[in-house]
């Protein structure tokens, strides 16, 4: 297991990738939601699954997709900050023609799995992914980045019954459970983010409740063993905007485009912090 | 590639269409150790409960839950293994389009669905359960192939292309026991090659699916009346035969016929293709208006839908009195 400061400092980083491809593309990005989701990503790349030995045959290298699509920020900061990719490719964000736009477009050359965007398909394409490697014996573990206002989909659900069904003990859903969503705080919109927890429990999935922006305790959550037969889903409680006082919790930075000012006072946040 | 013969014609029409289907899977499944098949809780209404039973490992059952089960699918062929995905056509065109449309159009999963009982033939359990517009979404997802077959042999036939096929494609299956037999003898099969049937001069019938039957049935009622139909099996509605229909330019009139709605299918695709032609035919394009049939028997919506053989032919006929 990676030291945790040595995480920290690469998660640190991560948001001041997110945030540099927020400011130099020019227009409105997800941020809310790609700093929410920064510690797992680190944890993930830095740490739990093997893809950046690329070396790695498809039947071991681990699976992951982001099915919250518009976490990219996050998502494409891990990609460059572990070396899946070179860290220039992100001056490219939104650029017409770039492979890096606003959701994730499939180019498993660059670590990209699959096209998302579209919420609550990520799940299932999961369990097939799983189920694959439990019939033809495939070593991978497949991880899943869905989001709590994702989670109103019902094909999330369809997802998880069958993840529970097919016995996946090779699966970890991560839930970054930020309490909000595009119209705000999720209990205005629909009052359920509290419950998935205990609707994952119910279904069967060995459930780990945690704080999502805690580097250690979301590096002790992807490390605690699979109970046998069981789907495992980590509920990270996370901060929509994570690290960023002014975005923290703020509906505005759902979408939103920063200023040189917001910029550079963001940054000189993070610095202070790190 | 399996060969058509009297006696197999025979039996897959009396099997149908979704009986015949599930046997061609089991024969390829036979043949090829990475193929699998899923479906939401439709193992015996896709005639798949052999498959099942002979290669348990190879079957899965997503349950009711079509959305999930086409990006299980999506997941189950990344590393290239060709699946198919079956439910009623509506189900699996339209409650899962989405699904579809990223899985199978955006990513270009090797996934091949199979819509059961398209077009009419689910008869008196009604329009929830018919494939109406089914041909016309699938048609526009971009990089989608869409095939429908006119008979057993060539359910079958195209079982088998499709496991050779490394595109996404839709395999619409209109018609049910007792399926007409347009071919009685063995004939080559190639997707996206339409099959010239019957040669005529004044004008030509474009059928996909039930309708080349009823194509060529139209086609020996209009003989009579002294108009002389070339048929042809539009099996493949996209990628689109131009070909085929470049080589009819000299005639009267072109009529499309489909069990489908006339917005967006083969008719359609037809249209399209003659648009920015100068000198052309006319086209007749005939099928499912824009309209909910009620529900009934099999003959009863095909009647209610204008799409029997004499139908059909007085429907040209009106046409071509029209023309000249």
């Amino acid at each position: 297991m990676s030291d945790i400061v040595s995480l920290k400092q690469h998660a640190s980083h991560m948001r001041k990738l997110a945030l540099k491809m927020a400011h130099s593309c020019g227009g409105s990005a997800h941020l809310g939601g790609g700093l929410s989701l920064i510690e797992a990503m680190a944890v993930l790349y830095g740490d739990v699954m093997n893809v950046t030995d690329k070396d790695l045959p498809y039947s071991a290298r681990d699976k992951f997709i982001l099915s919250k699509g518009h976490g990219v920020l996050g998502y494409y900061a891990a990609l460059a900050e572990f070396g899946v990719f070179d860290e220039s490719l992100l001056d490219t964000f939104l650029s017409d023609g770039s492979d890096l736009i606003a959701h994730p477009v499939m180019k498993p050359e660059i670590g990209l799995e699959a096209s998302t965007g579209s919420l609550g398909q990520g799940i299932s394409l999961a369990v097939g992914l799983a189920l694959a490697a439990k019939k033809k014996g495939y070593t991978y573990q497949t991880y899943v980045l869905c989001g709590n206002g994702e989670s109103n989909e019902g094909s999330v659900w369809e997802a998880c019954m069958s993840a529970v069904s097919f016995k996946l003990d090779n699966l970890t859903l991560f839930l970054d459970n930020n309490h909000m969503q595009s119209d705000g705080m999720s209990k205005t919109v629909l009052d359920v983010s509290d419950k998935y927890a205990g609707m994952m429990k119910a279904l069967g999935f060995q459930v780990i409740e945690i704080d999502g922006n805690d580097i250690s305790q979301v590096l002790d959550a992807f490390h605690m063993p699979h109970e046998e037969g069981r789907p495992k889903a980590i509920i990270g409680d996370t901060v929509k905007g994570k690290g960023i006082s002014f975005m923290e919790n703020n509906p505005e930075w759902h979408h939103n485009r920063l200023t040189l000012e917001q910029y550079e006072a963001a940054l000189e946040e993070l610095e202070g912090g790190s | 590639m399996i060969a058509v013969t009297k006696a197999k014609a025979k039996l897959w029409s009396r099997l149908g269409a979704r009986a015949t289907f599930g046997q061609a899977l089991l024969e390829q499944a036979k043949q090829r150790e990475d193929l699998y098949a899923v479906s939401a809780d439709l193992c015996q209404s896709s005639g798949l409960v052999r498959f099942r039973d002979e290669f348990p490992d190879r079957f899965i059952n997503a349950g009711i839950a079509e959305q999930n089960m086409i990006g299980i699918a999506a997941g189950l062929a990344k590393d290239g293994t060709t699946v198919f995905a079956t439910s009623f056509s509506p189900f699996v065109t339209m409650r899962a389009c989405e699904q579809v449309r990223m899985n199978m159009g955006y990513m270009q999963s090797n996934i091949k669905t199979v819509g059961l009982g398209s077009g009419l033939i689910m008869s008196q359990l009604g329009n929830s359960h018919f494939g109406i517009e089914d041909a016309a979404v699938m048609r526009a997802i971009p990089g989608m192939t869409v095939i429908e077959p006119c008979d057993g042999g060539q359910i079958m036939k195209a079982v088998d292309a499709l496991c050779d096929y490394d595109k996404p494609a839709y395999l619409r299956l209109t018609g049910g026991p007792g399926l007409p037999v347009v071919y009685s003898d063995d004939f080559e099969f190639q997707i996206g090659k339409a099959i010239k049937i019957k040669d005529g001069s004044d004008i030509a019938i474009i059928g996909t699916g039930t309708m080349v039957y009823y194509a060529l049935k139209a086609a020996e009622l209009l003989s009579e009346q002294g108009i002389g139909a070339s048929v042809i099996d539009m099996h493949t509605i996209k990628p689109f035969d131009t070909k085929a229909v470049e080589a009819e330019l000299d005639k009267k009139l072109i009529v499309t016929v489909e069990e489908a709605s006339v917005i967006g299918g083969l008719g359609s695709a037809v249209a399209e293709y003659l648009a920015p032609l100068k000198d052309k035919p006319s086209q007749l394009i005939l099928g499912i208006k824009d309209f909910f049939p009620h529900a009934g028997s099999y003959s009863y919506l095909l009647q209610s839908c204008g799409l029997t053989a004499e139908q059909i032919s007085a429907d040209i006929v009106k046409m071509m009195e029209g023309l000249s």
